[in-house]
């Protein structure tokens, strides 16, 4: 509890990855909300539509991308390094990270419900308990592909680079931001195999067509299955100590 | 009592053998010193005892344990200082020891931790605005707040000016009036000579002296330099009072002059120096 205490005080106080993670999700969706919020998407109110996908990218640059960088910053800097010479297990300290990441995660998609109904007049979602459980399937199953995408990134000048490089197209091709319906068929082959393409659908059918998470189990199961495989590679190969020479 | 055990360690990265067969004891309270140039195996051998690298062979205990299965327990008695000293840069002084004393069972009072260290008129500075010398500072108080028995220092002042690097030797000798062990490694004589109750001089992976500051100078024989035929002759000796008696005679019976003559007891500067290169 101390350790998810002092996590949450370090996001806090970290203002460009608190920016860069909470708050341009939630500017992203004022701004498309105001471009095209009123148009028709997919048959649905366009507003209705990109605050699903919204959740969606907001999960990713939490989860996955705000989780990746600062870990890698914090290996290549040496302060796991340090930590590992304490007695904390080093699982507490990565369940604290993971902890202090969904209370973020929460706060943000809180934010995210509430302007949507501020400002676009979308609908609270009526599925309560589905989507609580959808939002924290997809939170740790993109926190387990961020600790896993750690492994990949050596160095910490390269982890923007490398976790942006990898997470805003993976946003723009599963929907993010617009229907995918619109994309040429190779960029939908790529959403086909995409974590992202499947928790924005599996999101959209809770909040737009009243579905129970378990109903789309087959959904539920490749955002897991993706998650799992980014904890297996972090399981193995996370590394506590900077890159050598 | 022993602190720290070490015999015939090995540990080669590669092809490179790093450490080939070092040994040494660190008793409890002293301040142990390993003394060597950049590449000799001193930060190799520091991260093996710290738990950090796993050795070749040979055996290790550190405080009673083998640090290559480091429990809770264990760590909660050791503080390290590394040679990059890494913190979150967005915490202050205070809320940085408050966080890392959380880890341990007993840690001391972050006020007194902040005195010991002499942050107290930065207590409230974040680290982001910390001179390199007071975050130095800081990194020791964070080693120093779960209250260790035993103090890993990898180059404490390296890059420190020399009135910082006073500073730290201040704090150090405090660390070792409370009964701290430490062991420190460091490539600057004077600081193994003014710090360590024992040195230990490691080269290209091996110990080769060990012993108190005063042995270590004392060990090789004293120089008689002097000019015979233009060539300057070097003798070294462990009975200078006799050589230089039948030296002397014989110039005199020869009438010649000792040219150059000079007896000198080598600097621990001047072994070291032999003992490295």
């Amino acid at each position: 509890m101390h350790e998810v205490r002092g996590q949450l005080l370090l996001y806090v106080r970290s203002k460009e990855l608190a920016f860069f993670t909470f708050l341009l999700p939630l500017i992203m969706f004022v701004l498309l909300g105001s471009t095209y919020g009123d148009n028709r998407i997919d048959g649905l109110r366009g507003a209705n539509f990109l605050e699903a996908g919204m959740l969606g990218y907001g999960v990713v640059s939490t989860a996955f991308a705000g989780l990746a960088i600062f870990m890698v910053i914090r290996r290549e800097s040496g302060i796991l390094k340090r930590v590992r010479a304490t007695p904390l297990p080093g699982s507490a300290y990565i369940m604290a990270v993971l902890a202090s990441t969904l209370v973020a995660f929460a706060l943000s998609s809180a934010c995210m419900i509430a302007i949507g109904r501020g400002l676009f007049a979308v609908p609270l979602p009526a599925r309560w308990i589905s989507l609580v459980l959808t939002l924290l399937l997809g939170a740790l199953a993109f926190a387990a592909l961020g600790l896993g995408m750690t492994v990949v990134v050596r160095s910490a000048e390269g982890a923007s680079a490398t976790v942006n490089a990898v997470y805003l197209p993976m946003a723009f091709i599963s929907g993010s931001f617009f229907s995918p319906h619109s994309f040429p068929p190779f960029l939908r082959a790529i959403a086909n195999v995409l974590p992202l393409t499947y928790f924005i659908r599996l999101t959209r059918d809770v909040m737009l067509h009243g579905h129970q998470v378990w109903t789309s189990w087959r959904d539920v199961a490749i955002v897991a299955a993706w998650g799992a495989f980014g904890a297996v590679v972090a399981f193995r190969r996370f590394r506590w100590e900077p890159a050598e020479g | 009592m022993t602190a720290v055990l070490v015999e015939n360690l090995h540990k080669s990265y590669h092809e490179h053998e790093a450490l080939r067969g070092v040994s040494f004891e660190i008793r409890e309270g002293e301040v142990f010193s390993l003394l060597g140039p950049n590449g000799a195996g001193k930060t190799t051998t520091i991260e093996i005892l710290e738990g950090y690298r796993r050795r070749d062979s040979g055996s290790v205990e550190v405080l009673g344990a083998d640090p290559a299965r480091p429990t809770s327990k264990w760590r909660a008695r050791i503080g390290v200082v590394l040679q990059s000293s890494a913190m979150y840069e967005n915490l202050t002084v205070r809320e940085s020891l408050a966080l890392f004393g959380g880890y341990y069972e007993r840690p001391r009072p972050v006020d007194e931790v902040v005195d010991v260290v002499g942050l107290g008129e930065k207590a409230h500075t974040t680290v982001r605005k910390l001179s390199g010398g007071q975050r130095r500072r800081l990194d020791l108080g964070l080693a120093l707040v779960g209250d260790p028995e035993l103090i890993f220092l990898d180059e404490p002042t390296t890059g420190f000016d020399p009135a910082a690097r006073r500073t730290a030797w201040e704090t150090i000798r405090s660390l070792r009036e409370l009964g701290k062990t430490i062991l420190l490694t460091t490539h600057y004589l004077d600081e193994a000579e003014q710090l360590a109750d024992r040195v230990a001089v490691l080269r290209d992976g091996r110990i080769v002296a060990t012993g108190t500051p005063a042995d270590l100078t004392s060990t090789p024989a004293t120089e008689i330099r002097y000019r015979e035929n233009g060539r300057e002759v070097v003798l070294r000796t462990e009975e200078p009072t006799r050589v230089l008696a039948e030296l002397t005679a014989r110039a005199l019976e020869r009438g010649e002059e000792l040219l150059d003559l000079e007896v000198r007891r080598p600097s621990l500067e001047e072994v070291y120096l032999e003992l490295t290169e």
